[in-house]
């Protein structure tokens, strides 16, 4: 073998383990860690099981958000204004979390049927709409009045 | 009236963009020096002309002018004059503002300092920044115009978003900017590499402390933003590996990958074509993260707006930029001379490890911050790709990196025997791994196995790095003082050593604030005791209080530390008046060892709070150590043979060339 293609293999080499590596890491990485989207009658039709991480999104039902005795837990009912499911998360919410604000939450639902968030994204601005939410609403057939984002943030 | 003139200017700039891009490459083609030196004069009347107009935008700010709809959107009267400042680049318009005006700034500085450079290399460098000057400026004019009249002019404006009102943010932007925009230098030098068909060492010398400084305002940016996000978002994270963030951390992996690349090519005139594709490719990223940040795809503080057509121009303007180099790169590169040879265990292969690796981590970011746009563009079923993905495809690809880093600097060039890097290395390799097992131990009394190898990795890195400075003054001749023997040493290589101790000081904070942090979200009532970490906290009140543009409920919180006083912390929630958003401002105390953070939540009652409590071991070592990173960027792009090169080059130059004009 002459130096120069030696190098070349070298170079070929380190090239195919290193982008095999990747696509490799991704995939694997891929079937775990991926956070399927869900709307609330999404979930009334089965659609998903229990113990499974997904993120879910809609409308915070006016009136239903009370707090535990704890003083940190909270329970809401959460919209798409064609279904809705309970949900409970203990932890300080969003600054902007307020009833008929949109949001998403991500967790699981439990054997008693209610969605325990382990987080709760509420964005930034009183007009703002999580993109999703928008569509599950809309899919939803809401007649509500969707705004959409003018300035999103984080 | 300002905004006219302001307008004015920028289509003044936009004109001699255009006359930057032709006509210099015309002067190049047909050798014709006064036609070449056209671009030096464009250039410099581009970035005086955009700074007229960024001025212009400022003074209609600080004059709050809210007949402009930019200002009546993003400025309002009671706004401190700093904030006022930076609300120019607060939004999207006059972000973009900033943007070409960091493109031309690096224009005016390359025909400043490269007098020295070959009359047609610089007259393609321009053209080409020239043709990115084109590209922008005009998606300024034509999609997001900050000089747009209102009318009727508003009364008051709608304020600055509250939460860019803070430190972080005000030079956090032209930071990430002037990195972005700064491997535009590197990307115009790849490619008049390509269309003149040269590529020596000589270019390399040239364009290697371009892409230098480029990294390092791009470091700096990142740090910043991610000091902000801890600093404003009041959950007490650094970094989310939100897609915002990736979007400036993928040109950051590429850069430093190129910066690696191009010491190969410098010294060993090899990797050519490699380098190129990676000026190429940190450009095209850096374009990338425009796009996925201003168009509005993402969701985030930093989508401004969702306005189709300029999602529409960007990436029509990605297209033609990545698509047109890579499509020259195909065709020209094959003819760069492959250069000295080398053997598999060698400073080469260890560098070329160090680009593939660097790639492969850009590439699983990429994958995972592009596959739900991907999906949700064919309309198939929304997803999310969370932070344990990034964690899990970025750590593993990190590692290896790392133990090459210490490794590849006493390495030498060609050939290197495996024996002789292990006789040098073996005493830090066990030096790392006991630190490794004993520091977390020592300091916590507690250890998990990836704390360990995440310990002796930082520990690796830092004492590897010292020790190929430290062995050229150990190892001097008996007649050499220590002061000498420590001029002697290039400053590219003390760079490079602060660097790697930075990115050593940089491992040891993430890993200590991830494995040792400790957090407690609970509601409080006033007076009530809760320890966390060795520490009590006690919420002793809160107090309504009113700010220059908010108003806010802001709590005095008591620290102690086994009954002797710590810190009284101050957390607020504010209401600020214009934008009725309600805001967290945490309480920090930093420490060079622990950062107290405590933030409020909502009221319980009239005496209870929602409280949150964070104890972050080692937080600030994470900034510190890209603070290092940067320093030692910046003192590798001061090397003396740059400094010499133009010198010895304009010596050259001075003689008069027989060119026919």
């Amino acid at each position: 073998m002459t130096p120069k293609i030696k190098q070349r293999l070298i170079f070929v080499m380190v090239l195919i383990v290193g982008f095999g590596a990747a696509i490799g890491l991704a995939l694997f990485a891929f079937q775990k860690n991926l956070l399927y989207f869900y709307s609330p009658s999404q979930i009334a039709s089965g659609e998903v099981e229990t113990g499974q991480m997904f993120r879910l999104g809609g409308l915070v039902v006016e009136g239903s958000v009370r707090r535990e005795s704890d003083g940190i837990t909270t329970v809401f009912d959460l919209t798409d204004t064609a279904g809705s499911l309970t949900v409970s998360y203990t932890g300080l919410l969003p600054d902007l979390f307020r009833e008929g604000q949109g949001i998403v939450a991500q967790g699981k639902i439990n054997q008693q049927g209610v969605f325990v968030a382990q987080e709760v994204l509420a964005k930034h601005d009183e007009n703002y709409m999580p993109p999703e939410v928008a569509e599950a609403l809309k899919e939803a057939g809401a007649q509500h009045p969707v705004s959409m984002p003018k300035t999103t943030i984080n | 009236m300002v905004a006219e003139i302001g307008q004015f200017a920028l289509v003044i700039a936009l004109c001699l963009a255009v006359a930057q891009s032709i006509i210099p490459l015309i002067g190049a083609h047909r050798n014709n020096l006064s036609w070449m030196s056209v671009g030096r004069t464009a250039a410099s009347g581009q970035f005086l002309f955009l700074l007229i107009s960024f001025v212009c935008l400022t003074y209609c700010f600080v004059t709050n002018d809210f007949s402009v709809l930019y200002v009546a959107n993003n400025s309002n009267t009671k706004l401190p004059v700093y904030y006022q400042i930076s609300a120019v680049w607060g939004a999207h318009e006059g972000s973009l503002l900033l943007w070409v005006l960091a493109l031309s700034a690096w224009g005016f500085a390359v025909s400043i300092f490269s007098r020295a450079l070959p009359a047609d290399m610089i007259a393609r460098v321009l053209a080409v920044m020239g043709m990115i000057g084109i590209g922008f400026i005009l998606f300024t004019l034509l999609t997001s115009n900050p000089f747009e009249r209102l009318f009727p002019a508003a009364v008051e404006g709608r304020d600055l978003n509250p939460l860019l009102q803070d430190p972080g943010l005000v030079i956090h932007p032209p930071m990430l900017y002037m990195g972005y925009v700064g491997f535009s230098v590197a990307f115009a030098f790849a490619i008049a590499a390509l269309l003149s068909g040269k590529l020596d060492s000589a270019w390399v010398r040239w364009s290697r402390p371009w892409a230098s400084v480029a990294w390092v305002f791009l470091t700096i940016g990142i740090a910043l933003g991610s000091w902000w996000a801890y600093h404003e978002l009041g959950w007490g994270g650094w970094w989310f590996w939100d897609p915002v963030e990736n979007a400036s951390f993928m040109p950051w992996l590429v850069g430093t990958a190129l910066i690696h690349s191009l010491t190969v090519t410098e010294k060993r005139s090899t990797f050519k074509s490699w380098t190129i594709l990676l000026s190429i490719l940190a450009f095209s990223l850096s374009l990338l993260g425009t796009f996925l940040v201003r168009s509005g795809v993402l969701v985030s503080v930093h989508s401004f707006a969702s306005d189709p057509a300029r999602g529409v121009y960007i990436l029509g303007f990605l297209a033609v930029v990545v698509g047109g180099s890579l499509t020259l790169y195909a065709w020209r590169a094959t003819q760069f001379t492959v250069g000295g040879r080398f053997e598999l265990v060698s400073k080469e292969t260890m560098l070329l490890i160090n680009n593939v690796l660097l790639v492969v981590a850009m590439i699983t970011i990429l994958i995972g911050t592009l596959y739900p746009l991907f999906l949700d563009a064919l309309g198939l079923p929304k997803l999310s790709v969370g932070p344990p993905y990034f964690s899990a495809v970025f750590v593993p690809l990190m590692l290896p990196l790392v133990v090459l880093m210490g490794i590849g600097p006493i390495a030498k060039w060609r050939r290197v025997p495996v024996k002789e890097l292990f006789s040098q290395l073996k005493v830090f390799l066990l030096l790392g791994v006991a630190l490794g097992i004993i520091l977390p131990l020592a300091i916590y009394r507690d250890t998990t196995v990836m704390t360990t190898i995440g310990i002796a990795a930082a520990a690796w890195a830092i004492l590897t790095a010292l020790y190929v400075v430290l062995r050229l003054i150990v190892k001097r001749d008996g007649s050499t003082s220590i002061g000498k023997a420590y001029s002697k040493i290039p400053r590219a290589m003390l760079g490079m050593m602060i660097a790697h101790i930075g990115i050593g000081v940089f491992i040891l904070g993430v890993v200590f604030t991830s494995a040792f942090s400790d957090q407690k979200e609970i509601s409080v009532k006033f007076g009530e005791e809760v320890g966390l970490a060795g520490y009590t906290f006690v919420l002793e009140k809160v107090t309504g209080i009113q700010g220059a543009n908010y108003q806010a409920m802001r709590g005095s919180v008591n620290v102690t530390k086994q009954a002797v006083p710590v810190v009284t912390l101050y957390p607020e929630k504010r209401i600020y008046t214009v934008q009725r958003n309600p805001m967290t401002e945490p309480g920090i105390q930093t420490g060079v060892f622990r950062d107290l953070y405590v933030s409020l939540g909502e009221p319980i009652n009239d005496n209870e709070w929602g409280f949150r409590i964070y104890y972050r071991p080692f937080i600030q070592w994470v900034w510190i150590g890209t603070l290092l990173m940067a320093m030692g960027g910046l003192l590798g792009a001061m090397d003396k043979r740059y400094r010499n090169l133009s010198k010895a080059n304009a010596k050259r130059n001075s003689v008069p060339h027989t060119t026919p004009t």
